[in-house]
């Protein structure tokens, strides 16, 4: 009935707004930029295919039974008592064979898919460890000439057409990794290490998101994703195995002084300075990097003295305490942080 | 045994004197009558949808645009959370219970359920899980979760406080109120059916219920094991879920799945059962493939238990059980294929008759189609390691939730709203509050799909511009709060209908089945004779009357009991009269249950009370069976 025309006008009318909306996306599966996210956008779109004919038979059978029933309105209401139904039945039987052919052919679809993600596994990868945190991301890349550990946070470079593996873990509740342009998401769990395949094929910036609720500020576990050509992916590493650079002018010098004998250093670690905290992200090189909060702010000086004044303000329960500094202080603080590339 | 010139007699006024509750308050907290208990169920039921609808437009309004700062992460988490918890613990599965506590008896031609204290006695407890979740919400103290809290969490070191213990007792208060509902029911279909109907002749929605109820017995154990677990590691630091002591918090993720998935269908059957209902009676024909339909219902019901494992893709599983489960979810797909093809069918050979009830058929099969197609590509295991938990998984389960259950609950409402009250809804404002619900559902939730594979997680209280993702959240919004807005046309027909409507009669709408037979409302006996069943569709083919059996006495409650199989009489039972002792055995536990949130030694000392009131319960002082005369008599 009409009911059924409209639902099916207005699926046509959304198709291609679903493209439209895909294909600039940053953090969309169906703009794939890795091969993992590509392959399954390849099956994504079989599903839809298969799926999408399945319910346009779905609704031609039901529109014309109805409008049968329609044009048939009004004849008598007596009810029939089992009427003989043979081509009923024999349509019945072909449509659960049409079923088992489209299901077969996603789970078979399925399968293959699952196996070429699988494949990476192989190969040669970089490995990068990544830990969940209420509500950041510690990201650690193993250092290729000392074979330690690269300390940096809410920030993922990953070298182009290059394998990385990252160890996903976590050290309080379930989060979920997620580079949608990129890869499937995988759950980072307490006690477990999961491994992940990333593959990019596209350079770029892209964004990854937590997906598995993990308290107050779920929403704002973001983290920002730069895809490097393989030559900028090494300098980048390089860049960031060195330690803080010194501050450039008085100001950040009177910032550094700031930093290190407040509060800051608790949590925060400055490599390079006598900040050596651990429970929040490392800020080494923290100027270098897009967003601040796991995508909570945009980088700049104002969100960095914004963030230390008022941080529950602007994410309600996260960890970071409200710190108190005199304005001339939080400008220090800023120049000092924003210098940090 | 047949005398075809006997005249049945006269209905004893002793029947109705026999089957009286008492008048006032007392006979309200003793009733064991199963239709005052439903409908106690459905109007709790109602009350709890608006709530926590109204709790969705809420969170829709946070989302309208981005940046929202109405409400903050907390407030938002809260209701989410409230919102989930109240709609599949204390509406979905309910509701579903109370329709078949209403309907099996009337459909079997019974007077009463096999155990009418135990239907009393799940609706207070069940009463008492909705409090446990909404009186310390309207103290400020909220689960704040989600409907599932997945340790560590919800564990002692991440969420102090009783939040977390009130989301895990209520699910033990629902799930033991269910599984009394459950066990009744099965018995009642096992047991009480009319002479003569056979298996083969079980009407589908009591199929329907039997197999609900047979899963409900499976499934619930798991979550009441998972959830006291939670609630022990919080209170006595038993550490199953605690990885630094050696337990793992992914045991949970499969307990709770494991009755988490066959939960759905749970929900989805008995609205299967109302489906097949209603287009039997509105395509004037017997359902084709009934045969057909009621093994889909069972191949469904036993698919359940084997692909929970499709929740939980995306935590790092052996990629050979990812496959596996992936096959078994689309397995699901015939069972469910079969179902809609023989509805079509029924229509397409039937000469269908467009009143509300059959509508929201109809806008079943539109919207439940699309959720099951994104359920079939939710089910492969790469592809759902995309999807799941983004918007895209909220449309998924809204659609099979709302469209696959919720409107053929209204298509049943609609149905037999007449039978119950004795009178009709308004088509005029049924239909208009049909359109609205629909159309603002998908236009409301539709839009979700396409926000899900725009990169949207779920539970996310707010989002920035850059995004994207505004515009498609404000139009879900508006169709949101034009479904809740023709949902609450809906319940005011219903009230309106109630002092108005048009006199129904007893069959208003040429049923076949035996609720038909009697007035509308059903007298608190519901049947003057026990019916005697010779096909599906008794009503259709005994055309000038019901056989009806003789023999049961009229001057106390009793019951037949028959065969399984065949369901040949064996014996009268005595049905139990009214009763104080459900009602306080249910008090007993519920200071039980929320007692031993705060110490372990609730259940030592809970305990007391609860054997009291059970002992009073079952003091035995009930007359043995009785097996005298049963005649059967035609017409």
């Amino acid at each position: 009935m009409d009911g059924a025309g409209a639902m099916n006008r207005c699926l046509l009318a959304l198709l291609p707004m679903l493209t439209l909306g895909g294909c600039g996306g940053f953090q969309s599966p169906i703009a794939p930029a890795g091969e993992q996210a590509s392959s399954i956008n390849s099956l994504f779109w079989l599903t839809i295919a298969v799926c999408g004919f399945m319910y346009l038979l779905v609704l031609g059978a039901l529109g014309l039974s109805l409008w049968r029933a329609w044009r048939r309105r009004g004849e008598t209401a007596e009810p029939s008592i089992n009427p003989a139904d043979h081509g009923l039945s024999r349509t019945l039987v072909f449509w659960c064979g049409l079923i088992l052919i489209g299901l077969t052919t996603l789970i078979v679809g399925s399968f293959l898919v699952d196996r070429t993600i699988a494949q990476a596994r192989a190969r040669d990868a970089l490995e990068v460890r990544v830990t969940g945190h209420q509500w950041w991301w510690r990201i650690q890349y193993r250092d290729p000439a000392t074979g330690g550990w690269i300390e940096t946070a809410n920030e993922l470079h990953l070298p182009l057409g290059r394998t990385t593996r990252v160890s996903l873990g976590s050290a309080d509740v379930i989060h979920s990794f997620w580079v949608p342009n990129i890869a499937q998401k995988l759950d980072l769990i307490p006690g477990r290490i999961n491994l992940l395949d990333l593959t990019p094929t596209r350079a770029g910036w892209f964004r990854g998101q937590c997906a598995e609720f993990c308290g107050a500020q779920h929403a704002h576990m973001a983290f920002d994703v730069k895809v490097d050509t393989p030559q900028e992916f090494d300098g980048w590493l390089a860049a960031q195995a060195r330690p803080a650079s010194a501050p450039a002018d008085p100001a950040a010098s009177r910032g550094l002084a700031v930093v290190t004998g407040g509060q800051c250093a608790m949590c925060h670690a400055i490599r390079g300075t006598s900040a050596v905290g651990k429970a929040g992200p490392d800020l080494t090189h923290f100027g270098s990097r897009r967003s601040i909060a796991a995508g909570t702010l945009t980088m700049s000086r104002g969100a960095i003295q914004g963030w230390i004044a008022q941080p529950q303000a602007l994410k309600p329960g996260t960890m970071m305490p409200p710190v108190a500094l005199s304005p001339a202080d939080s400008d220090a603080a800023s120049r000092y942080l924003m210098g940090l590339r | 045994m047949i005398d075809p010139n006997a005249r049945p007699p006269a209905p004893p006024e002793q029947l109705a004197v026999s089957w009286r509750d008492a008048p006032g308050i007392w006979g309200f907290l003793t009733t064991v009558d199963h239709k005052r208990i439903a409908a106690r169920y459905i109007f709790t039921v109602v009350a709890l949808m608006f709530l926590a609808g109204m709790l969705a437009l809420d969170m829709r309004l946070q989302l309208a645009a981005p940046d929202m700062e109405r409400m903050t992460p907390q407030l938002y988490n809260e209701s989410f959370s409230l919102h989930g918890s109240t709609m599949l613990f204390l509406v979905s599965v309910p509701v579903m219970e109370a329709m078949g506590i209403w309907l099996v008896p009337l459909m079997l031609g019974q007077r009463a359920l096999a155990f009418p204290r135990l239907a009393a006695f799940s609706y207070w407890l069940y009463l008492g899980g909705v409090m446990m979740l909404w009186v310390p919400h309207a103290l400020g103290v909220t689960p704040d979760l989600g409907w599932f809290e997945y340790p560590p969490l919800s564990g002692p070191a991440y969420s102090p406080g009783h939040r977390a213990d009130i989301w895990a007792q209520m699910i033990t208060f629902t799930e033991v109120a269910a599984l009394a509902a459950s066990v009744n029911v099965v018995a009642t279909v096992l047991k009480m059916r009319p002479p003569g109907m056979t298996l083969a002749r079980i009407p589908i929605f009591v199929w329907a219920m039997f197999i609900a109820s047979l899963m409900t017995i499976f499934a619930l154990p798991a979550v009441m094991l998972v959830t006291s677990m939670l609630i022990a590691d919080r209170m006595v630091s038993t550490q199953f879920f605690a990885a630094a002591a050696g337990g793992d918090p992914v045991l949970f993720q499969h307990l709770f799945w494991w009755f988490g998935h066959p939960e759905v269908y749970i929900i989805f059957v008995p609205a299967a059962g109302f489906v097949s209902a209603i287009v039997e009676v509105f395509s004037r024909r017997t359902l084709f493939g009934h045969v057909a339909v009621v093994l889909s219902m069972l191949a469904i019901a036993a698919l359940a238990f084997g692909l929970w494992v499709h929740h939980m893709f995306a935590v790092g599983l052996p990629r050979l059980g990812n496959d596996f489960y992936t096959a078994a979810s689309m397995a699901v797909a015939l069972p469910a294929g079969v179902q809609i093809f023989c509805w079509i069918g029924t229509l397409f050979t039937g000469r269908p008759r467009f009143d509300t009830p059959l509508l929201w058929v109809v806008a079943f099969i539109v919207t439940f189609v699309i959720g099951g197609l994104s359920g079939v590509m939710a089910a492969s295991a790469p592809l759902d390691q995309q999807l799941t938990d983004t918007y895209f998984i909220v449309a998924h389960f809204h659609y099979v939730l709302i469209g696959g259950a919720m409107f053929p609950l209204f298509g049943a409402f609609a149905y037999w709203y007449p039978k119950a009250t004795g009178r009709m809804m308004s088509e005029f404002w049924g239909k208009l509050s049909f359109w609205l619900i629909v159309g603002g559902f998908n236009l409301g939730f539709f839009p979700m799909h396409i926000l899900g594979l725009e990169g949207m997680p779920r539970r996310i209280y707010t989002y920035s511009e850059g995004m994207g993702w505004g515009p498609l959240n404000m139009v879900a919004t508006i169709g949101s709060a034009i479904a809740v807005a023709g949902g609450l046309l809906f319940v005011a027909n219903a009230f309106w209908s109630f002092y108005r409507g048009k006199l129904a009669g007893s069959d208003p709408w040429g049923g076949s089945t035996l609720e038909w037979a009697v007035p509308s409302p059903p007298p608190q006996h519901n049947f003057d004779h026990m019916p005697v069943v010779d096909s599906l569709t008794p009503l259709w083919t005994q055309k000038d009357g019901l056989a009806v059996m003789t023999g049961l006495a009229v001057d106390r409650r009793e019951v037949l009991v028959t065969s399984v199989v065949e369901a040949e009489p064996e014996y009268r039972q005595k049905s139990p009269k009214p009763s104080i002792a459900p009602f306080f055995a249910a008090i007993a536990v519920t200071i039980l249950f929320v007692g031993s949130i705060y110490t372990p030694w609730a259940l030592v000392w809970g305990s007391v009370p609860v054997g009291i009131a059970l002992t009073v319960w079952f003091w035995p002082q009930r007359e043995r069976a009785h097996t005298g005369p049963l005649r059967v008599r035609s017409r």
